[in-house]
């Protein structure tokens, strides 16, 4: 076990390398450094002084080079203009470059500067992700539950009337991606103009105008049933209709094994059947696919963050990669990265944990 | 004139589908009749849940055919705007409306005072047109690298898998605002990508007439030249484009039009690594059958192998891959339109009418619920036929 963690885990830290070099990549390629010398200096730069500019800020170097100092093994770069002042990656407004650290990089736990927020980009995104962490916590207390019971109830009986509605259900749901989804319930619910909410108020059955909230804007500080339902919803919605299918192909296949027959003739009530002997067979493979959902998650909240007005992850990178925040979308991307990698990890020794038939050595 | 009720553009809207619904009754009377002789295809129209599902997806493929190529079901040009029908509601009527122009919103104007329904039909061209396409570029890169790394395995499976599980493991939205920024498209970058991801659907054609006919080679060489000339005539205009970082070939026969040859390489690029994991696995199971022993014992090439013995017996869950990833390629067009990249701001697409649609979503309600229904639907129709599909195959 230890061997097989320890394999994985390298094979982890290589792909998290490869990948945060290739945002890099992407994000330092010259046009993009030549827009933020201009949003950074002045608009009508020439030619050469955005040249002069970045050669000074050390954006010129070699890819690796600046990869390695934004990783941090590497010295960072300073430059020394005609009036003998130091400038660098490392020396903050207000510093004596003597007192400055010589590297910088994410392993010492320096983010960057964020040039849209004009903060550093670690301190921006903390409360970014704590909003994103809210969010994904009670889309997976909504999503998981339910996507489970679906899967159960419909994989129970096979071919059985609640199989077939459930499983139509739960193809409808994935069928419907977030920004589909979303609009909908924001015109039916949260929409002072939809027939639902006109009837509602006509009745005086609700407050408001309108029955939810089409603005998660408010959840940040104060998060209420009504602003804050929909986008957990609409994200729920798109990954619960995945998981009850692989929980119902899972759970019927579970039921027609032996053992399960043999409990039947022995005479165990078919409650029992299903509670004692087949959930748990039935639930190793859901775990898995739970765990491989989040990263797909990520991807719905971006779309439900923009929607909603919700400042989490997802809008930041939206605002981030809209801006050319290079070091921001940079933030962005390791902090992803080590979620779906994360992720995949433990769905792996899970698996393993789960399933006694699966051995690692 | 009177703006028209629910039912009136209910009725309406029905009429102006009639091209499409006696398409779709002339095919659907036809398949029922010779069932029985079509194979796969004709089984199909034994499960409920197959034939919803391809009525839903023929449905938007047929309004697609007749809108993008006769121009027919549209009412308005999509593009056009009338001076007063700005954010108007479902079945108003145009002021002034001249003889033979249409004279009513069906669905209503958006915030460019242009018509939705219209919108919504020329959007079914946009989607059809790549959906389908780029899924097919993806299924070509993915078996022509998934089925060599599931049958030779050893270190050129690890590389592909990492390669593979390294992509997947990007966020697509990430990836997509990396890919689709004009500073990156103005760097050629999404070019060069079409010239290495395109150039599969040629090694694959190529390598599976080789590995045929590699003892007949009159037959080979004819076979091949009639294959591989016009494909790689269409590679080399596909790929070259007059201004850009590309240009080189004389003969160009076609530009693809803004934006889309981006949309299209980062669209194939997401999906591949999925279609490589699927059809590698299924290449490990299948190598182990007895007839892949045989064929190895009578001395045929790993090519030959691989190609007419292995990939014909994967075909089953590949067309119902097929099915479900043409839905997920449809998502993903949404998504890239939602966020207002690659595709240009005016195209009719559904991803970028739900973007536009959903700003004044508090107000107004009809610009934005009508793309969205349609892309639902086209989606839904998907995924019940590739249910149907495996439903059906299951059952020989």
């Amino acid at each position: 076990m230890g061997l097989f963690f320890l394999r994985r885990l390298g094979i982890m830290i290589l792909t998290a390398l490869c990948l945060t070099y290739i945002v890099f990549f992407l994000t330092n390629l010259y046009p993009n450094l030549e827009k933020l010398a201009k949003t950074q200096g002045n608009f009508r730069m020439s030619d050469e002084a955005v040249a002069s500019w970045l050669t000074d800020r050390g954006y010129l170097q070699s890819t690796p080079k600046k990869y390695a100092e934004w990783i941090g093994v590497v010295p960072s770069f300073r430059h020394v203009d005609e009036d003998g002042k130091v400038i660098g990656r490392c020396i903050k407004p207000g510093m004596q470059p003597a007192d400055a650290p010589q590297y910088c990089g994410i392993l010492q736990g320096d983010w960057g500067w964020s040039s849209v927020s004009k903060a550093p980009v670690g301190e921006v995104l903390k409360p970014r992700l704590q909003n994103t962490g809210y969010l994904m916590l009670w889309v997976m207390i909504v999503m998981i539950p339910c996507a489970l019971i679906i899967g159960v109830l419909a994989g129970m009986r096979e071919g059985s009337v609640t199989d077939r509605s459930l499983s139509s259900v739960s193809i409808l749901s994935t069928a419907t991606p977030e920004y589909v989804s979303g609009v909908i319930f924001i015109a039916l619910l949260a929409s002072s103009k939809s027939p639902i909410n006109q009837w509602l108020v006509a009745h005086e059955w609700i407050e408001g105008k309108a029955l939810f909230k089409g603005s998660a804007a408010k959840a940040m500080e104060n998060p209420t049933f009504e602003n804050f339902f929909l986008p957990v919803l609409t994200i729920a919605l798109y990954g619960m209709g995945y998981i009850a299918r692989m929980t119902r192909a899972s759970m019927a296949e579970v039921m027609t094994a032996q053992y399960i027959r043999t409990a039947r003739l022995k005479g165990v009530s078919f409650g029992n059947v299903v509670i004692k002997h087949a959930l748990r067979n039935a639930l190793i493979a859901p775990f898995t696919v739970i765990m491989l959902q989040i990263p797909w998650l990520l991807n719905g909240v971006v779309i439900v963050e923009t929607l909603f007005q919700y400042k989490g992850l997802g809008w930041e990178l939206v605002r981030a990669a809209g801006n050319n925040d290079i070091e921001m979308l940079l933030g962005i991307s390791v902090v992803s990265v080590f979620v779906v990698l994360t992720t995949q990890l433990i769905s792996d020794i899970g698996y393993v944990y789960l399933n006694p038939r699966i051995s690692v050595t | 004139m009177d703006p028209l009720s629910w039912g009136a553009i209910f009725t309406q809207i029905i009429i102006q589908f009639t091209p499409v619904w006696v398409a779709l009754i002339a095919l659907f009377t036809v398949s029922m009749r010779y069932k029985r002789r079509l194979g796969l295809y004709g089984k199909l129209f034994d499960s409920t849940v197959g034939m919803i599902g391809f009525a839903l997806v023929m449905f938007w493929v047929f309004t697609a055919i007749f809108a993008g190529l006769f121009d027919l079901i549209s009412t308005h040009d999509p593009l056009s705007q009338v001076s007063g029908m700005k954010n108007k509601v479902p079945g108003t009527p145009l002021k002034g409306a001249e003889d033979g122009e249409y004279a009513y919103y069906l669905l209503g104007g958006d915030k460019l005072a242009r018509d939705v329904f219209t919108r919504m039909v020329m959007g079914s061209t946009v989607v059809i047109a790549i959906a389908p396409l780029a899924t097919l570029f993806a299924f070509m890169v993915g078996i022509t690298l998934g089925l060599p790394a599931g049958y030779f395995g050893g270190r050129l499976d690890t590389v592909l898998s990492f390669l593979a599980n390294l992509i997947l493991a990007f966020p697509v939205i990430l990836l997509f605002y990396l890919l689709v920024t004009p500073e990156i498209v103005a760097t050629g970058l999404p070019q060069y990508m079409a010239v290495v991801l395109f150039i599969s659907p040629l090694a694959f054609s190529g390598v599976l007439i080789h590995s045929r006919f590699r003892t007949q080679p009159n037959k080979n060489i004819v076979r091949l030249a009639v294959v591989l000339v016009p494909l790689t005539l269409l590679y080399l205009s596909l790929i070259n484009e007059a201004g850009s970082k590309i240009d080189f070939w004389p003969l160009d026969f076609f530009d693809i039009p803004g934006g889309t040859l981006v949309v299209f390489v980062s669209v194939v690029f997401v999906n591949s690594p999925t279609v490589f994991r699927i059809v590698r696995g299924l290449t490990m199971d299948i190598k182990t059958r007895d007839y892949v022993a045989a064929a190895q014992t009578r001395g045929e090439r790993p090519w030959y192998i691989m190609l007419w013995e292995i990939l014909p017996n994967a075909r089953g869950p590949l067309i119902v891959d097929f099915c479900l990833r043409i839905g997920y390629t449809t998502i993903l067009l949404g998504t890239l339109g939602f966020f207002g990249l690659g595709l240009p701001p005016e195209s009719p697409d559904w991803g970028s009418t739900i973007n536009e649609g959903r700003k004044l979503l508090s107000v107004y309600l009809h610009p934005a619920l009508p793309p969205a229904m349609a892309l639902l639907s086209l989606v839904l129709g998907l995924n019940l036929l590739a249910d149907g599909l495996r439903e059906e195959s299951l059952r020989d």
